[in-house]
């Protein structure tokens, strides 16, 4: 009962913390209005900003590199991907129609343009008309395009599919023992099982959570590791990503609650005191408890998003500041820097799929608590 | 927040939910399941490995155990055949030389009748030569004293002196 009010203190803090942060992005936009009368090389900053920004966000065509010819014209080198849209049926194209977002692709007599990363249908002019606050008020079709974390998510179920798949034949393969990459996963999987999953959850019931623990570490950690390579893909620090992986952590915890779990978020206080005692706390206790329920995930949520997404800004920037110092001990520096930092955020792939998958199993242990544990609890006292 | 939901992209993320449900099915049916329970098999059978080599051992010092005691056993019944042996040897030893001391009595005794018999019969053969001695000579001198008639009539005389003085 204390720990966990803690708990929820403690997410509700971190939560708030959180937020400032998405806040100094927004003053970001007014911004860029006033650019136009600026500098050269306030507007290579503004380049670069911009490149930063597009980075961290989600994309419609497989961009592994672009560079500027001498004639100053753009060139991108990468592939383009399926758009996927529901509007008055289903429309399905091409992204290089789109031309990296320069061009207005046109479908089936409908006239898409791609604004600040998503598609609005415009007409053929591609005119977008905004409201007073600066928001484009234009009809913005279902969009269920195949993207560059599409594609990222499902090379990693690939890969962790034939993984996994072989490591499993493996052991019937080599007589229970384990072989050649499996050797190294297989203590991983151990160590999720022995030291997340069992001191969690508690040795009769971990069982059923083990194939969601082990699917979402390696999956958070392979995704983050990605992020890492020149490929340029922040999948796991994209809020959609961290969104579906926290819901279903939700999900499960709250439909495999035990009558235990529920009695614990609307009954907090059990027999302990009278029904007239506990009425005047459990006004204050029980939407704390319901909120700590919804918090918790979002917590998750939140969590991996900001560290995916601020490692990337932190190591993005440092290597922006190369281009930015161009000199002897400047750019060394700033490439040592980010040798640095890119180091530490390979922990921090690490760390995150580690602290993701820990507390969905602590959140998983007090769903599947039962009764024995709150005796044990009430003899202590 | 507005920028989080700015951010948030419908289509990834019913994208992710499809394919990350998707592969948790997959890889609990053809991975997780196979690789737990291969883990799982091998642990058991690294504990029953263990437990059968406890019991082994066990089984092993049960084993010396019994063969120490039979040893022991054995020792002991040698021990005891020994001492047997030495004390039947030395019953017999004993009863033999008791056997051998009485026949040595008995034989001492019979020599000593034997003896004592020989010594009465050569005593009463001796008696009987002597007295046939002392008849012979007592004929000869009574034949020598008789042969004249004075003698005899003083041996007479002699004779009666020795009644009357009776």
């Amino acid at each position: 009962m204390q720990r966990k009010f803690t708990l929820n203190l403690l997410t509700f803090l971190l939560v708030l913390i959180s937020f400032p942060s998405f806040a100094q992005h927004n003053e970001e936009h007014s911004e860029k209005t006033e650019i136009q009368n600026l500098s050269q090389e306030e507007l290579d900053k503004a380049e670069r900003k911009e490149y930063i920004k597009h980075h961290l966000l989600d994309s419609y065509d497989f961009n592994l590199f672009s560079y500027t010819t001498d004639k100053g014209e753009k060139k991108h080198i990468g592939f383009s991907l399926p758009i996927i849209l529901w509007d008055n049926g289903l429309q399905i194209f091409s992204s290089s129609k789109f031309h990296h977002g320069e061009a207005i692709a046109e479908h089936n007599g409908n006239y898409y343009k791609l604004y600040h990363n998503k598609i609005y249908k415009t007409d053929t002019e591609g005119s977008i008309s905004y409201d007073e606050e600066h928001h484009p008020i234009n009809e913005k079709p279902l969009d269920f395009s195949i993207t560059k974390s599409v594609v990222m998510i499902f090379i990693t179920a690939v890969l962790m599919f034939l993984l996994f798949t072989s490591l499993a034949k493996s052991y019937v393969a080599n007589n229970g023992i384990a072989k050649g990459i499996g050797r190294f996963f297989e203590p991983i999987v151990l160590y999720i099982r022995d030291d997340i999953a069992i001191p969690n959850i508690g040795e009769n019931k971990y069982k059923k959570y083990m194939p969601y623990l082990l699917t979402i570490f390696f999956f958070i950690w392979f995704l983050n590791i990605f992020g890492l390579t020149p490929l340029g893909v922040n999948v796991t620090g994209n809020i959609a990503i961290t969104f579906a992986l926290a819901l279903l952590t939700f999900l499960i915890t709250n439909f495999t609650g035990t009558k235990d779990y529920w009695k614990h978020i609307f009954d907090p206080l059990g027999d302990s005191m009278p029904w007239y005692g506990k009425l005047p706390l459990y006004i204050i206790l029980i939407p704390i408890e319901v909120l700590g329920m919804f918090i918790k995930p979002f917590s998750l949520l939140i969590r991996l998003y900001a560290n995916m997404q601020a490692g990337h800004i932190v190591l993005m920037s440092l290597i922006g500041l190369m281009f930015f110092f161009k000199s002897w001990l400047g750019s060394p520096l700033s490439f040592g820097l980010a040798f640095a930092i890119s180091l530490i955020e390979v922990l921090v792939a690490l760390l995150q799929a580690y602290i993701f998958t820990m507390l969905s199993a602590l959140y998983f242990g007090f769903a599947s608590e039962d009764h024995s544990h709150h005796e044990e609890e009430a003899h202590a006292h | 927040m507005e920028k989080l939901l700015n951010e948030f992209s419908l289509g990834l993320f019913v994208w992710q939910s499809l394919l990350f449900i998707l592969l948790l099915l997959l890889l609990r049916k053809f991975a997780w399941k196979p690789i737990l329970n291969a883990v799982n098999e091998r642990e058991e059978g690294i504990k029953n490995a263990l437990a059968e080599a406890d019991k082994a051992r066990q089984e092993m010092q049960n084993i010396n155990a019994d063969n120490e005691r039979i040893l022991k056993e054995a020792r002991a019944e040698r021990d005891t055949m020994l001492k047997e042996a030495r004390d039947i040897k030395n019953s017999m030893i004993e009863e033999a030389k008791e056997e051998a001391k009485a026949q040595a009595n008995k034989l001492v005794e019979q020599a000593r009748t034997t003896i004592q018999n020989e010594k009465l019969a050569a005593i009463t053969e001796l008696k009987n030569q002597v007295a046939e001695l002392s008849i012979n000579i007592a004929e000869k001198v009574v034949k020598e004293e008789l042969s004249n008639k004075d003698k005899q009539l003083k041996l007479v005389d002699q004779m009666l002196d020795e009644v009357k003085l009776n």
